[in-house]
């Protein structure tokens, strides 16, 4: 087993360490994400890196938590595989634990699944500074409760991410875009006729009055579903949807790229000016992620919908409360980017809560992440 | 400890006949799958309505009587065993299909409703629900989010984990907690991935919202015969790295073809050492270029023969024999015990090689069949309990296959759950600590400990009692002896 690379001991020695003294830790990766709040100590995965087993006729990947996806991706990739869930790679810079822990998942998510579908073992140091494995590298495993999984979309407050296991997929041999200008009417038409369908749709995309199309598969397959739709090739091919992925399309221009966020507050706006015919219009100075049910239509002015209508973009300037309203309007619910833990009905947060304390009994982990530290 | 009040406020909640103590009654409910444990319970209840399950849960905590959630009760490894002291709470009446949103591409449904019922009230919108576990016509959806039930097509499409977006959860404390929903993401920690395989020891979910698929165009599946079981599993994770990922990979060996065979007379090759069932599916170009691929794969990897079945009646015919296997082993002996670990693929030749070894050593017969695509392995082990000793030997070989599983990097239970039959399993495979920090995160939901009490997670003193068994990272205790 390679042990260059692996600092699983003295980041459990740091969390033991802060836990006997209940210091608070703010656990960070790359920091591509969000900054680091003020006045608490950091604890970085930086330099944790590296894969520990990989074999590809199990499909299965186990990688240390400060691995950059980039690395990641590229071992996979000469191999013919990749990961499920399409991490977003913003700038490069992200790492395997973080995309984990804020449980973001790219384009294809509605066909591949999400961060959360691809895990299936993880090992953490919890807020005892106890090492814990859960899970392995079996897709089937039942045994105890699902812990793994609790930990994607947990930001880091139930524990330290050491080594993730994950779940990988064959790369397609082809990929297909499709491109069509069109009204949101007809682009919400033409999607819920998609969803209905076994074909090998694998993202789609509405922005700027275009929709996109990416089918996916064997050429005969992906050839025949395209031919079979009213919408244009497009030669870009994988050029737009991984500039969705990774916030590198205009859409985005201001919250991603050389400058990262400011630290601790919401990202504003700061070129729109430069940005292409997609990108919208200056003063939306907000960005919002609405998490919708699949066939949604969401007629506003600057948004991006994708995941066939699951999941819209919005650069608003409106307010959170207006904001949250029209997503449960149209049967969902907002959440601001950069990601954290959002708010939940007050139920769900006392469960949450006492997970919290089961998990991290100190409150050390990264808990000034929580909604509300009940 | 049996209060008899707590009958009365029972029969004022539900309605007349929903409270059962009746000893003869009870009969039905002493058991779940795992026939071979039978506890009668002091009463069952079976509520109709949320209320009504609400009204239960508060007369339990009121009184500290124990809790457990039942579905259909085909769960096989006793997680739904009763206490003598407990009630039984029984869900099958709240057997309603909500709602099919075909847009969306969700159903909402209550817990009672048979899993095989979701996909027959999506059909008519061409769409299905994909877990399809063997019970499928039986099982209840609630039983399947309380196993985080599979079944065979989970190598593409995921088990029940990947395949609900929703649940309603009542706590034993009187919350109702509402996760998930229609959206493919929800706030806050992700509490489903809690819930779901927790065996009924953290709540009882009321509703769920699960996801629905389009019925593929085009499926095909391939029979393939092999005159050595390694080189069956060898094909396995050739098709694997092949690039192509079946929706169903299922192997049987020769004790599990031929039972099937007399059974229910598939086709299948008598003189074979293993068959591989594949099936592929997608859109008819798909298809055509996958089963191009696998066909070539399986001629390289050895096969002495290949059939491929295009027609729905000749492919429901092949997979007759598979769905077959078990009532099939059931007439080879009085009685048989089904496992159910998994192993990463490339370990199923050896594993396979040693759980013959220990069938020779026992002195009992395993036929295999089992979910080769994910590992998944169903040795299913011949006795006759009627014979002394029999029944606690086969538990005893049982039990070595588990320990065998994780010591190859795998599992106790891919499926089917930890219930009471594999506490001890379960000390093999955690550490005092990772099964300290189960009993923490159960407590967060039940903090008295009145949901399914001593089921899924052993005891420390238990595991101690024990003495060592953890094996996990391929070192058996005392690795240098010869095992058998």
């Amino acid at each position: 087993m390679p042990s260059d690379g692996d600092r699983s001991e003295p980041l459990t020695a740091a969390v033991a360490a802060a836990s006997e003294t209940g210091r608070s830790l703010t656990i960070v990766g790359s920091g591509s994400k969000s900054g680091t709040p003020n006045g608490s100590e950091t604890v970085s995965t930086a330099g944790h890196e590296g894969v520990v087993d990989y074999r590809p006729d199990e499909l299965v990947v186990v990688a240390r938590a400060g691995s950059p996806l980039n690395d990641i991706e590229s071992v996979l990739a000469d191999a013919g595989q990749a990961l499920p869930f399409e991490p977003p790679q913003f700038g490069g810079r992200g790492t395997l634990g973080g995309a984990v822990a804020a449980g973001l998942s790219g384009p294809g998510r509605p066909w591949f699944g999400s961060a959360r579908d691809a895990i299936l073992g993880v090992t953490i140091v919890n807020g005892m500074g106890q090492r814990l494995a859960f899970g392995g590298q079996v897709l089937k495993n039942v045994a105890g409760y699902d812990v793994s999984r609790l930990m994607a979309g947990a930001f880091g407050t139930l524990g330290l991410l050491l080594d993730v296991s994950l779940r990988v997929r064959p790369l397609p041999e082809t990929s297909l875009t499709l491109a069509r200008e069109c009204t949101p009417d007809t682009a919400h038409g033409l999607t819920c006729d998609l969803l209905r369908q076994p074909l090998p749709v694998t993202a789609t995309a509405y922005c700027g009055g275009v929709l996109r199309i990416r089918l996916s598969g064997s050429p005969e397959a992906a050839s025949h579903a395209a031919a079979g739709l009213d919408l244009d090739l497009e030669v870009e091919d994988e050029v737009f949807f991984q500039g969705v992925r990774d916030h590198t399309h205009p859409f985005f221009s201001g919250f991603h790229g050389s400058t990262p966020p400011p630290t601790g507050g919401t990202p504003t706006l700061s070129h729109a000016s430069e940005a292409g015919a997609d990108s919208p219009a200056e003063g939306s100075g907000r960005l919002w992620m609405l998490s919708l049910p699949l066939g949604s239509i969401f007629d506003e002015a600057n948004t991006l919908t994708e995941w066939a209508g699951a999941r819209v973009w919005w650069r608003t300037d409106a307010d959170a409360d207006t904001v949250q309203a029209r997503a449960r309007v149209a049967g969902g619910y907002a959440a601001s980017f950069p990601p954290r833990l959002d708010d939940v009905a007050p139920a769900v947060r006392k469960y949450m809560g006492r997970l919290k304390v089961a998990f991290d009994p100190a409150g050390i982990l990264n808990t000034e992440l929580l909604p509300h530290a009940d | 400890m049996r209060n008899p009040r707590v009958i009365n406020l029972l029969r004022e909640e539900l309605s007349a006949g929903s409270v059962v103590t009746d000893t003869h009654a009870l009969t039905p409910f002493e058991t779940d799958g795992l026939t071979a444990i039978r506890q009668k319970p002091w009463v069952v209840a079976l509520p109709e309505t949320v209320k009504q399950v609400r009204a239960v849960l508060r007369i339990c905590r009121e009184h500290r009587v124990p809790v457990v959630t039942r579905g259909a009760g085909t769960g096989l490894s006793g997680g739904a065993r009763p206490l003598a002291d407990g009630v039984l709470l029984t869900l099958t009446k709240m057997n309603r299909i909500l709602e099919v949103i075909p847009q969306a591409r969700v159903a909402r449904v209550e817990p009672g409703v048979p899993n095989a019922r979701i996909t027959e009230a999506a059909a008519p919108f061409g769409l299905y629900y994909a877990p399809d576990p063997s019970s499928q016509i039986a099982c209840s959806i609630g039983g399947n989010v309380a196993e985080n039930s599979g079944g065979v097509h989970c190598l593409k499409y995921g088990l029940t984990l990947n395949n609900v977006l929703g649940m309603t959860v009542q706590t034993l404390e009187g919350d109702e907690l509402v996760l998930g929903g229609k959206t493919l993401d929800a706030p806050g920690y992700d509490l489903i991935a809690a819930m779901v395989g927790s065996e009924g020891m953290l709540g009882v979910v009321t509703e769920v919202v699960v996801k629905l698929l389009p019925e593929p165009f085009a499926k095909r599946v391939l029979l393939a015969a092999f005159d050595d079981l390694r080189r069956a599993g060898d094909a396995v994770a050739a098709i694997i790295r092949g690039g192509v990922i079946p929706a169903g990979l299922e192997m049987m060996d020769a004790l599990a073809i031929n039972a099937a065979e007399d059974y229910a007379n598939a086709g299948y090759p008598r003189d074979a050492a293993a068959i591989l069932l594949c099936e592929l599916d997608g859109t008819e170009e798909g298809v055509n270029a996958d089963v191009g691929i696998v066909r070539g794969i399986l001629d390289e990897a050895g096969a002495t023969g290949v059939r491929i079945a295009s027609e729905e009646a000749d492919r429901e015919n092949l997979w007759r024999g598979r769905k077959a296997a078990f009532p099939a082993a059931g007439r080879m002996a009085p009685d048989y015990y089904c496992m159910d670990g998994t192993i990463p693929r490339r370990e199923l030749g050896d594993v396979l090689t040693e759980i013959a070894i220990l069938s020779e050593r026992f002195g009992l017969p395993v036929a295999n069949v089992f979910h080769a695509g994910d590992g998944n392995l169903h040795p299913l082990i011949l006795f006759d309990s009627s014979k002394p000793g029999e029944l606690e030997k086969a538990e005893q070989f049982g039990g070595e296959i588990l320990k065998l599983c994780v010591a190859r990097g795998g599992t106790v239970t891919g499926e089917h759950g930890v219930g009471v039959e594999k506490l001890d399993a379960m000390c093999a495979q955690f550490t005092d600590t990772e099964l300290d920090q189960f009993h923490r995160l159960k407590a967060a939901f039940d903090p008295e400990g009145l949901m399914n009490p001593g089921k899924a997670i052993p005891t420390l003193a238990r595991c101690s009692e024990l003495g060592g068994m953890h094996v996990r990272g391929g070192a058996l205790p005392h690795a240098g002896l010869e095992r058998f």
